[in-house]
């Protein structure tokens, strides 16, 4: 039988913010454990929330960037469950009145609809040493935004190909917006995919099964898939499909049931009376939406009808903000978007080639790629040497100068080799003046670089040449 | 001159002008808490008072004139004090100590007050007598076979019995109002938000107030000046205007109109305090003042409102009571979950363990549009009910409780026990100041206590109209 898969994905991912969402503590990865800690964040008895406002502007700029509905008045409610990395026993979180309402993404040729994004607290990380388990508090009462599409609404996404470009994207947009980092190994964007299957054609949707946090996109290719193949195989056998939340192991390649719908949890939402009813007036969304920066939609329409780059161009530079960023201060001081933009799609692609740190200045990178543009180095020295300072705090022009890679020859000893050769050459000469083969010229013109080893500005050479043999 | 039937302002005016030192301040009030022991008031007397009480001393030699400079002040054992244990009067909480203050406390202490103990309470703040306290019951200070009523008995006791002119409670339904009535002073719950509960440990968040408990209504003016403010910690707390409560109780106030509240005054049909607020109306009426009957609709479902809102927050607020972190924890547990189970099982009383469970019952999936969503959809259109009421009168005037201080053991059943907050609830679930203040007797000779209510944020026509009365009464 043919089946319809019906994909949808509950994402999480961190906020960017100085502190985090319920108090001041410092919202930040990697410092020493339980050291971003207070009353609130920690759940002491009697210490109470206090909502970061700056918090709920983020998620209104993520759901302004995804062409989200912004409710004017948004609810924070407890969802009460036991676990050790929950302080208080309740994660503040949203449920029947959201920050963000009826989005979508467009994937492929789909707009695939979202349901909401809801802003809520992080909970914080055990560490498990042996038989003992240690509780770092650091990213409890961290922003994070849930994303959840719209699984009821046409279209879906049926393929695991369409679950990861739709990721791709989020966490592009995320990150042009300046909302979130998504960092996918700190672990800053995370996914829960909901798979079911039905006959092709039918109306009714299959019984759901869910996967939790998968990390990283390419486990979640598999994931999918595996379960797609899951399905279908009971199905096949005539089986029947429990509505169940399974882990999915990367390891092993396979998934296992983690709980079935008998014992999933009550979560017994209700309003947080701590807080307060969140009031978001037209105007703080006006102005969310005035200072929104660029989107990757509109930079790429100006990439290529702006700048003349090519398709393929505009989304290697876009694919990622810190690339594009660099892109453009680039520009700032050199408008040449064509010819900076082959050095970011082969030498820079190149160098960053994965998940290696884009460290390059763009004041040495502006000077290499000028210099080649105005034939003051060779390319290939010019590689080297990009090679060379890049990940340090070296001048790029101070070390051009001292490897002796600059065509700074003076143009006399340069006419001076060049008369040398034309003389030596009087045959190739001859012939050019019989073919008029510009590959000829390019011939005498190496003839003299590598004379001068390298050190004569090659566009001088070539006129000088012309002029003299034409 | 008895130091300890001093009130607080006088304590400090005495300090001030060096006719009393702190040191000898605390250690009359200490003492008293001492002798008093059998009462079980005072969990803990802090042993580092009179050490502070030397230092403030010092600081009132060099020009301190704090609002409250030397006065003695006992708190509930819910209300943190950084360094001091803060157990709520559970076992569970034994060893907890507050690592921070509480911003009620911290503007007691801003202001010079010496808190000098930890006072009884039930567990958690559920229950009307301090019969639930894990670590005994406090005795009525007036009839030790009585309760001193709950769940801020401790402090209400230890102020009827000269060991603090001042101590706080919490008033959730009632707490600091009727234990006030028991014991026969004044307990003042503000409106929701006046006082900030950062540092309070949570029952019903939605209607938690920090209480005042005084001698006299001049001390309670005074140290609700001080308490009563926004702050960022709590979300909550109002940044309404704090009015000079003090200086206003002597304000002409002739033309307060008082309303009755019908329904309410039925319910107290056949009991102690049926006479008595006839009584009281008298006193009003020869004071010149316009009496006029109000009606309030649903009270009748105020009870069953008030205690789903509250189990239902309750359940959540005592989660983070779990075992993993600083509660104390089972030593038989052998995995995460019986950790849960029994330090849970172990830890909290048997009270507590009710409305935890009720609780999760409101909010359960299937039962929550039943339960929780309608009770706050009542509490919505009781609000309504008493914006209406406060259209026709400026003050509502109704007993504190049924009657006189129970004996203790006499109420077994907890539904005679919740009936107990039949009155006071009102003010909780709608969120209005109200002050019980002690007036007549019942028929066994006990203090009985009547309720004035006002509009939120009008704690000073309250406090002045209870002034008036105090004045009365004195004459």
């Amino acid at each position: 039988m043919q089946y319809d898969v019906i994909i949808g994905l509950e994402v999480h991912a961190e906020l960017r913010t100085k502190t985090k969402c319920f108090c001041s503590c410092k919202n930040e990865y990697g410092s020493s454990p339980n050291s971003n800690c207070c009353p609130v964040c920690v759940g002491l008895p009697g210490a109470l929330p206090v909502l970061n406002k700056h918090a709920v502007e983020q998620t209104i700029r993520a759901g302004l960037a995804l062409g989200f509905e912004i409710n004017n008045t948004a609810i924070f409610e407890r969802k009460n469950y036991f676990y050790p990395d929950l302080s208080k026993a309740y994660q503040i979180s949203q449920l029947e009145k959201p920050i963000c309402i009826n989005g979508s993404l467009r994937v492929g040729e789909k707009d695939i609809p979202i349901n909401r994004i809801h802003l809520e607290e992080d909970a914080g990380k055990l560490v498990h040493f042996g038989s003992d388990s240690l509780i770092d508090y650091n990213r409890g009462g961290v922003p994070l935004i849930e994303l959840v599409t719209d699984a009821l609404k046409e279209p879906h996404m049926e393929t695991a190909d369409e679950a990861i470009e739709f990721l791709t994207k989020l966490r592009q947009i995320y990150i042009y917006a300046g909302v979130a980092d998504c960092e996918m190994e700190k672990g800053q964007m995370r996914a829960d995919v909901n798979i079911s299957l039905r006959p092709k054609g039918s109306k009714e949707f299959g019984t759901k099964v869910e996967m939790k946090n998968i990390m990283g996109f390419k486990s979640i290719h598999r994931a999918i898939n595996y379960e797609i193949e899951r399905q279908k195989e009971i199905l096949e056998d005539g089986g029947v499909i429990e509505q169940e939340t399974r882990k999915w192991d990367n390891d092993k390649g396979e998934s296992f049931t983690l709980r079935t719908k008998e014992n999933s949890e009550d979560y017994r939402y209700f309003p947080d009376p701590d807080l307060l009813a969140v009031n978001i007036s037209d105007e703080e969304i006006q102005k969310i939406k005035d200072t929104m920066p660029m989107l990757p939609n509109d930079m790429k329409k100006k990439y290529l009808e702006e700048y003349g780059l090519n398709e393929y161009d505009t989304d290697v530079i876009l694919a990622e903000k810190e690339v594009s960023d660099l892109y453009s201060e680039c520009l700032k001081d050199y408008f040449q978007p064509k010819s900076v933009a082959n050095w970011f799609t082969t030498e820079i692609l190149a160098r960053i080639k994965g998940g290696n740190k884009l460290d390059i200045s763009k004041e040495n990178l502006v000077w290499i790629i000028k210099s080649v543009d105005e034939k003051k180095i060779q390319r290939n020295s010019a590689k080297d040497l990009l090679t060379f300072v890049w990940g340090t705090n070296l001048n790029a022009e101070v070390e051009a100068k001292k490897q002796g890679i600059m065509a700074d020859l003076s143009s006399d000893i340069v006419f001076e080799v060049l008369d040398k050769i034309l003389k030596e050459k009087a045959d190739v000469v001859a012939q050019f003046k019989a073919e008029q083969d510009p590959k000829i010229l390019n011939f005498l013109v190496g003839q003299v670089m590598r004379e001068t080893r390298g050190k004569a500005n090659a566009g001088e050479v070539m006129e000088k040449i012309k002029e003299k043999i034409m | 001159m008895e130091i300890i039937k001093l009130s607080a302002k006088e304590i400090r005016e005495k300090i001030l002008n060096k006719e009393l030192t702190c040191v000898e301040v605390v250690t009359a009030f200490v003492d008293q808490a001492k002798k008093n022991e059998k009462y079980n008031a005072v969990l803990e007397v802090f042993e580092d008072a009179i050490e502070i009480a030397k230092e403030m001393d010092e600081k009132v030699a060099n020009g301190f004139k704090g609002k409250l400079a030397g006065v003695p002040v006992i708190i509930k054992d819910n209300i943190m004090y950084e360094g001091k244990i803060c157990s709520c009067s559970s076992k569970f909480l034994e060893k907890y100590i507050a690592q921070y203050n509480s911003t009620a406390v911290q503007k007691l202490l801003d202001e010079g007050a010496i808190i000098i103990g930890r006072a009884n309470m039930d567990e958690f703040a559920m229950g009307s007598s301090t019969e639930n306290s894990a670590y005994g019951i406090t005795l009525n200070p007036i009839d030790p076979t009585r309760v001193p009523g709950g769940s801020s008995g401790g402090s209400a006791c230890a102020v009827a019995l000269d060991m603090c002119p001042i101590a706080l409670g919490t008033d959730t339904g009632g707490s600091v109002r009727q234990p006030a009535s028991y014991c026969g002073i004044y307990g003042l719950k503000p409106t929701y938000g006046r006082i900030s509960r950062y540092g309070i440990v949570a029952y019903g968040s939605s209607l938690d107030q920090v209480g005042i408990f005084s001698k006299n209504v001049e001390d309670n003016a005074i140290v609700l000046e001080i308490l009563a403010g926004y702050d960022e910690h709590d979300s909550t707390s109002a940044k309404h205007p704090v009015d000079s409560y003090s200086l206003k109780l002597n304000d002409d106030i002739s033309n307060l109109k008082i309303g009755v509240p019908k329904e309410i005054v039925e319910m107290a049909k056949g009991s102690d305090s049926e006479q008595n607020l006839a009584n009281f109306i008298n006193t009003l009426k020869s004071l010149g003042f316009e009496i006029v009957d109000v009606s309030i609709k649903n009270s009748d479902l105020m009870l069953s409102t008030y205690y789903i809102i509250a189990w239902a927050e309750a359940t959540s607020n005592l989660s983070r009571f779990d075992g993993v972190k600083y509660t104390t924890r089972s030593e038989t547990a052998r995995n995460l979950q019986e950790i849960y189970k029994e330090s849970r099982s172990e830890g909290f009383g048997k009270e507590v363990k009710r409305r935890i469970m009720l609780g999760n019952y409101v909010l359960s999936s299937g039962f929550y549009d039943a339960y929780y969503k309608k009770a706050k959809a009542l509490q919505g259109s009781l609000i309504e009910e008493y914006n209406k009421a406060f259209k026709a009168c400026d003050i509502l005037i109704i007993p504190t409780a049924l009657g006189e201080a129970f004996k203790i053991g006499s109420k077994a059943s907890p539904i005679d026990a919740y009936k107990e907050d039949v009155f006071t609830i009102s003010a909780n679930v709608v969120g209005i100041p109200s002050l019980s203040i002690p007036f007549g007797k019942g028929a066994n000779g006990m203090p009985l206590g009547i309720q004035i209510m006002a509009n939120k944020f009008d704690e000073a026509k309250i406090l002045s109209l209870a002034k008036l009365i105090e004045d009365k009464i004195g004459e």
